[in-house]
């Protein structure tokens, strides 16, 4: 995979096939980032578990928190990684011990192991870097247009009338003018630099 | 889903509208509230938050004006976009993210006389200091970069003479002093030129023009490129610091490669209050639709009122880019191939008098402060648009006293060149 630009085909099979999500660096904190994604996300229906090894005993949002991935003990179809580039190896390393394997490992916007991609990638797992499912989510719902968003998504087909907690659909045409071919290769150029 | 690529007039047509879900209306509705009702209090709260998606009150947000943010972006190839009240109100929401009192921008020297006057007085006032560089001297805004610039200001085609600028060049420059590039974009519209892809990092637009197009409603939007890193530490506190309005969010880290426009959003138009009608928003995507029928007529008729002007004996000189002979052409070339766009000066031997003489006996022109009309328009900018400067800066701005500028409309070029002939020859 080209991880310096995703098909939004690759994107939105991920987000239409996983279930469960576990979020490696969940936050209880209301005004940090994996907190919003994890609220989202459980919003729309995905089964969301929390690892964080300093909140053992306490719940996000009534779910209890876990320490590790491998105290889940229930097979997971995503790891959501809300770790700095330097911290990813470890929770990969971890998620390569797990039977079964996860399908997907997630790791969020800011963070970027292309080694630790590779291990992954190497036993059939997808993998997509320095991005937020949350965002994603809602640009291909074209949901994040309230937010003057550009989805780089087309429909001419009238969307159901949106209720809380419901899933959204993904399946929008794809456009091209409005590509962020510009912001892919400033990420590149940074990730380059670094 | 197949990931084939749409082309611009499609996504002037649809990008950012789909049919309203409760009635099934295919036009995007005008949703003149000011407010919208919660779910519940946690929705209310995740909302307040930035944690949801969603509407609370029009300053903030609005879905009509949603649609064209998103087409904007779509057009522009950015990754998202803030409307505001006009193109005037876009510059200050922009500058009050990357500027904080005793800081400075470098802006061009070639502009539109208003932004001229707003840089100059009204953000003197906030402590924001520009420092004026030549567009035809790429090497003056090197010159003129200090450790307390935060962001460059440039215009694609420079109201009043129509010039182009050098917008790769002077990324090149922004890029090495660590700063954004912001590129006010109005007298191009999307369809002549897309500043991103030579490098912008922010483009501007007063939507009032080209875009709106028909001369009926004020608008000014904000398009976040997505491609500056706003993570340098302190550089940008209202991107890479946590935000005490939002307890302590940091809106770079939130929200990725849009967080600019969100910052636009949540800190400037939320705090400054510029918000655009929703009824404006629908009478410019309404425009926004034709543009690429529009914009190009514009110019084919522009190009043709040129070339009649050059070869008219009263006329002293002519400045437009998509003349051969024009000292820009060669950008026009690289930057504007369909088109040099329809805004342009000319000169007329007879001096003041002759142009006031000029304005008076058209019929079909309409003597008025605007451009970007489908009505042809004209303006003696020394007396009126640039009459705030001293008359070293009108020479320099191109707007000197025997100037006139003309924004082409879309009528009949053959209608636009007898008016001309007629009001010149008597
Ligand atoms: C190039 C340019 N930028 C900005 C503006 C200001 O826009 P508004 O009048 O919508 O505030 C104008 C208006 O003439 C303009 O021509």
């Amino acid at each position: 995979m080209n991880h310096d630009a995703y098909p939004d085909n690759y994107i939105r099979g991920i987000l239409n096939s996983v279930k469960s999500i576990a979020m490696v660096g969940a936050s209880p904190v209301n005004v940090r980032p994996s907190y919003f994604a994890f609220k989202y996300l459980a919003q729309r229906g995905y089964d969301m578990i929390p690892v964080n090894p300093g909140h053992v005993g306490k719940e996000l949002l009534g779910k209890p928190f876990v320490a590790s991935l491998s105290d889940i003990g229930r097979p997971i179809d995503m790891i959501d990684i809300f770790r700095n580039s330097s911290h990813i190896m470890p929770v990969v390393e971890e998620a390569l011990r797990l039977d079964p394997l996860p399908k997907v490992i997630w790791m969020q916007l800011g963070a970027r192991d292309d080694a630790a991609a590779a291990k992954a990638e190497s036993v059939g797992i997808k993998v997509v870097m320095n991005r937020c499912p949350k965002i994603e989510y809602g640009r291909l719902s074209s949901e994040i247009s309230w937010m003057g968003v550009n989805s780089r998504t087309l429909s001419s087909k009238r969307a159901p009338v949106p209720t809380q907690g419901m899933r959204l659909s993904l399946n929008r045409m794809s456009v091209g003018g409005g590509d962020t071919a510009a912001s892919d290769r400033a990420a590149k150029n940074k990730t380059e630099q670094s | 889903m197949s990931d084939r690529l749409p082309g611009f007039s499609t996504l002037a047509v649809h990008a950012g509208a789909q049919p309203d879900p409760t009635t099934g209306a295919r036009a995007t509705p005008i949703y003149q509230t000011t407010s919208f009702v919660f779910n519940d209090a946690d929705h209310a709260a995740s909302l307040f938050g930035l944690q949801a998606f969603g509407n609370i009150y029009t300053r903030i947000g609005n879905p009509t004006n949603a649609v064209l943010e998103e087409r904007v972006a779509a057009l522009e190839g950015g990754t998202a976009a803030l409307a505001v009240a006009s193109g005037h109100a876009a510059q200050v929401v922009v500058l009050q993210q990357l500027l904080q009192p005793g800081d400075e921008f470098i802006a061009a020297r070639k502009l539109y006389g208003g932004s001229i006057n707003q840089f100059t007085h009204a953000f003197k006032s906030f402590g924001w200091n520009v420092v004026w560089a030549d567009p035809d001297d790429i090497s003056s805004f090197e010159r003129a970069v200090t450790p307390r610039t935060k962001a460059i200001f440039i215009e694609s085609i420079a109201n009043p003479a129509g010039s182009i600028t050098d917008i790769e060049a002077i990324s090149t420059v922004a890029r090495k002093a660590g700063v954004p590039l912001i590129v006010d974009n109005t007298l191009a519209s999307p369809y002549l030129i897309r500043p991103i892809d030579h490098g912008a990092d922010i483009v501007v637009h007063s939507l009032t023009k080209f875009l709106g197009g028909h001369g009926n409603s004020l608008g000014g939007i904000i398009v976040d490129a997505g491609t500056f890193d706003w993570s340098t530490e302190g550089k940008y506190p209202m991107l890479s610091e946590p935000r005490p309005e939002y307890h302590g969010i940091r809106l770079q880290e939130t929200f990725g490669n849009f967080a600019f426009a969100i910052a636009c959003r949540v800190l400037g138009l939320r705090d400054l209050g510029p918000a655009l009608s929703p009824f404006n928003a629908f009478m410019i995507l309404t425009g926004i639709e034709t543009l690429p029928l529009r914009m190009q007529k514009h110019c084919d008729n522009a190009k043709a009122v040129a070339e009649f002007l050059a070869g008219h004996p009263a006329v002293a000189s002519v400045s437009y880019a998509g003349l051969p002979s024009d000292k820009y052409n060669q950008l026009a070339r690289k930057y504007a191939p369909k088109g040099a766009g329809a805004v342009f000066t000319f000169s007329l031997k007879g001096g003041y008098d002759a142009g006031v003489s000029l304005v008076s006996k058209l019929q079909l022109f309409s003597h008025l402060a605007n451009v970007g009309d489908t009505r042809s328009l004209v303006i003696h900018p020394a007396s009126t648009t640039h009459s705030q400067l001293d008359d070293a800066a009108k020479v320099k701005s191109g707007a000197g006293p025997d100037v006139v500028r003309l924004s082409v409309g879309i009528e009949d070029k053959e209608d636009l060149i007898a008016d001309l002939e007629q009001a010149l020859g008597a």
